[in-house]
């Protein structure tokens, strides 16, 4: 199988999917000729022309509108935002409409969009470039929200997003893009939305997140069983909303120890949702404390070095926190 | 003043820059560096630049060479710098940050680690020797094992979840194997069993799962469903509403809510007519595959007075009245379970069996449903044949926009007084209802006392063609 990069896969999945289905379109800020302002639409308006990958104006509000429209009228477009930071004048749009056309209707519309956008810092990004805005939309019913953490997984995730008949959201992790590269086989696969996947097995702790920190975990999880012995089991949520509950139960129940990590903000964000279903369902399996390590309540990442790594998980983190639950 | 050896490391110096090169290195080992002096010269996909160091000191020692790649955040070399008494006392433990933040990680950490052996001696004043987690004690209840001969390897001498599941395989701890004195208890596994007087176990089958919205799968989306269906045990059933039926009451309440309706009729002698139709019937079935009907006869009247009175041809539009040009007559066509109202467009310049035609064009595709959205358009004034079921008066609903709707009750024969004297005639009433925004009395009676005219002025020499 062939070992590509997160962003190739991104840009494979919106490829075979135009090929496969005449209705897919893209349309986004710079998709264009530019490809995006990270290339992930590179080569796509050359290949399907001016139609079929829209440049928008600078308006996120109408990229998201025209998208929602475009959809009930039977299309199956994939809205582009930039960056997920600039995604909030879109959220009207996104939450009131997208969310609630097929109940609000009985039934009778549906509303098959995919918007992509990308989150996460450690890029040297500051406060327009970094942000993790999940927990806006997070807890939204009739919103899909999936957040891939490796090439196979955003590959398998967008496409059943475009086949989904409802609004799907796909953050993708900027730093993830050309950073993580791993195998993803040339046929045609999906992903499911709504399923869990184990990342790696593990008797003595449990540790369940989504996207880029997740890559941290396993890093700390290979040395904390070459120097301690400690083995980990790591479960990459992949669908944040629906949230896999039988998975997230099946992993703690494993261990009975629980670190939950994300790099939004502690507070209100997926880990706290996480935390009560395990709290709800399965207090006679915890050994430990529930736990979560996740971005500090502060407004924004700062853009100086030093305080962009404060604020950002990170493979010694990850270990420390791994390690405290292991001996608890 | 003590020494302390600093680890410079690769910047991040880009968006998504994941590595960078080498391209020479300026200060050599040896060297005196200053704050933001240049270290070396390094190559990005994006940029080249100078790297600055971030610390003052000696450089002791280059870690990659030049002309290699390395990831962001990977050391690049070691800087010899000289730290005050009262700093290295906080920094002496390492150099490295997650060192500092985590003193359990270092080696002299002297608590036993998850896997030591179960065999550590069971101290029962360990701060966290009592306090039982739901897993343990719930395990503990399973296997019945008795927590206090079990050692504890966890934070503060705490029993984890994974010392019961040793000491279950083991059996080393079975409950009563501590009162049973001087047995090995490893030695009766059936110990356990044997002593369940006083082992009062949590069965573990006993959900413990409390809460509602997370055990339940997430609503299904319901499917529209399909025609009648009865509700066991009572004593009434539901008809789902159709899309026509739907499309009707629609209609009609924006008609009755909107429209101030007033309503009129008019009794009409058809006695000849009547005559007329019995004359033609036989032969226009030959000649034109149909059957003729009062409705084509009825329709031409009402056309015909249309022209005389074009307001009867209009609709209100607030600020204006709108009169049409074209007269399209709707015709009210019922099937088994709605009312549709197909259109017979310019009926004004059609003759007779040229409506008749269209009549029957029209209500045959009604009820096989082969009308096309066309044929449900730009209706004017609606004509309604309700003499068809029985009926010899009613008040219709006006098509919406329209300006009036006019029925044909059932022809009847009845005393009539002509010239004082008694006849038998054919008599039929027609019934109007109006916009009374558009329309009022007196240009209603005369509508109507045109139709009446048109006719009872048909008679048996009447031409068809």
């Amino acid at each position: 199988m062939p070992v590509i990069e997160y962003i190739d896969a991104i840009r494979l999945a919106m490829k075979e999917e135009m090929e496969r289905d005449s209705d897919v379109f893209v349309m986004g800020e710079d998709v264009g000729l530019k490809g995006g302002v990270f290339t992930t639409t590179k080569g796509l308006q050359l290949q399907f022309g001016e139609q079929r990958v829209l440049d928008a104006p600078l308006a996120e509000s109408a990229i998201a509108g025209v998208a929602i429209g475009a959809a009930m009228a039977g299309m199956k477009p994939i809205a582009e935002m930039q960056y997920s930071d600039f995604m909030f004048p879109a959220t009207n749009q996104i939450i009131s409409e997208a969310a609630k056309i097929r109940y609000r209707s009985n039934n009778d519309w549906d509303c098959p969009i995919v918007i992509r956008a990308p989150i996460g810092g450690g890029v040297f990004g500051g406060l327009y470039h970094s942000q993790c805005p999940e927990s806006v939309f997070f807890g939204t019913p009739g919103l899909k929200i999936v957040a891939p953490s490796t090439a196979y997984d955003a590959k398998g995730l967008l496409k059943a997003a475009i086949r989904d008949p409802d609004p799907v959201i796909f953050f993708e992790n900027k730093k993830c893009y050309r950073l993580i590269t791993d195998e993803v086989p040339d046929e045609d696969y999906i992903v499911p939305i709504g399923k869990a996947n184990v990342m790696r097995e593990g008797s003595d702790l449990t540790v369940i997140g989504y996207s880029m920190p997740l890559h941290f975990a396993m890093q700390a999880a290979e040395e904390l069983s070459q120097e301690h012995g400690i083995e980990a089991h790591i479960l990459d949520l992949r669908t944040i909303q629906p949230l896999d509950r039988e998975g997230i139960l099946e992993a703690v129940a494993k261990t009975g120890k629980v670190l939950i990590i994300h790099e939004d903000n502690k507070t209100g964000g997926i880990g706290a949702e996480v935390a009560a279903i395990i709290a709800e369902e399965l207090l006679y399996d915890l050994d430990a404390p529930i736990r979560r390590l996740c971005g500090p309540d502060v407004p924004a990442m700062p853009i100086n070095p030093p305080g962009e790594k404060h604020f950002l998980l990170n493979k010694e983190k990850l270990k420390t926190a791994m390690l405290e639950l292991a001996r608890y | 003043m003590a020494k302390q050896i600093i680890e410079v490391t690769m910047p991040q110096l880009a968006e998504s820059l994941v590595s960078a090169t080498i391209d020479k290195w300026v200060k050599q080992p040896g060297d005196m560096v200053d704050m933001y002096e240049p270290l070396c010269d390094i190559l990005t996909d994006k940029v080249n630049a100078e790297l600055p160091s971030t610390v003052r000191g000696k450089l002791v020692k280059h870690l990659i060479g030049e002309g290699e790649t390395v990831e962001v955040g990977t050391a690049i070399c070691l800087i010899e710098t000289e730290v005050s008494d009262q700093s290295s006392q906080s920094t002496d433990n390492g150099v490295s940050e997650a060192a500092t933040a985590n003193p359990q990680m270092q080696p002299s950490a002297s608590r036993p680690l998850v896997s030591a052996s179960v065999s550590s001696a069971i101290d029962s004043n360990a701060p966290m020797r009592h306090r039982y987690s739901p897993a343990v004690q719930k395990l503990a209840a399973e296997h019945g094992i008795d927590l206090s001969l079990v050692p504890g390897t966890g934070e503060g001498g705490r029993i984890t979840r994974k010392d019961v599941l040793v000491a279950a395989e083991s059996g080393s701890a079975k409950l009563g194997s501590a009162s049973t004195g001087g047995a090995p208890s490893s030695a009766q596994p059936s110990a356990g069993a044997a002593s369940a007087s006083h082992f009062v176990p949590m069965d573990p089958k006993v959900p413990v799962r409390s809460t509602g919205m997370h055990l339940t799968e997430s609503p299904r989306i319901p499917s529209v469903e399909s025609q009648a269906q009865e509700v066991p045990g009572r004593g009434e059933y539901f008809i789902d509403i159709t899309p026509i039926r739907n499309t009707i009451a629609s209609r009609m309440r924006q008609s009755v809510t909107e429209i101030p309706h007033a309503w009129t009729m008019i009794e009409v002698d058809v006695t000849n007519l009547v005559m007329l139709r019995g004359k033609l019937k036989d032969d226009f079935q030959r000649k034109e595959g149909i059957n003729l009907t009062y409705m084509p006869f009825l329709i031409k009247a009402v056309v015909n007075a249309i022209k005389d009175y074009p307001i009867m041809n209009s609709i209100w539009a607030v600020d204006k009245i709108i009169v049409k040009r074209d007269i399209n007559i709707s015709l009210a066509v019922g099937t088994e379970d709605s009312v549709i109202t197909p259109v017979i467009r310019n009926a004004d310049q059609k003759n007779v069996p040229g409506i008749a035609h269209e009549i029957d064009d029209l209500v045959r595709r009604t009820r096989n449903n082969k009308l096309t959205l066309t044929d449900l358009q730009g209706g004017t004034f609606t004509v309604n044949n309700t003499g068809s079921f029985g009926s010899i008066l009613s008040q219709p609903i006006i098509n919406y926009p329209q300006a009036a709707i006019l029925t044909f009750e059932s022809i009847v024969k009845k005393p009539v007084v002509i010239n004082d004297m008694i006849a038998v005639r054919s008599m039929v009433n027609l019934c109007l209802s109006l916009d009374h925004r558009i329309l009022d009395g007196v240009i209603c009676g005369r509508f109507l006392q045109r139709v009446k005219e048109n006719l009872e002025s048909y008679n048996l020499d009447t031409k068809l063609y």
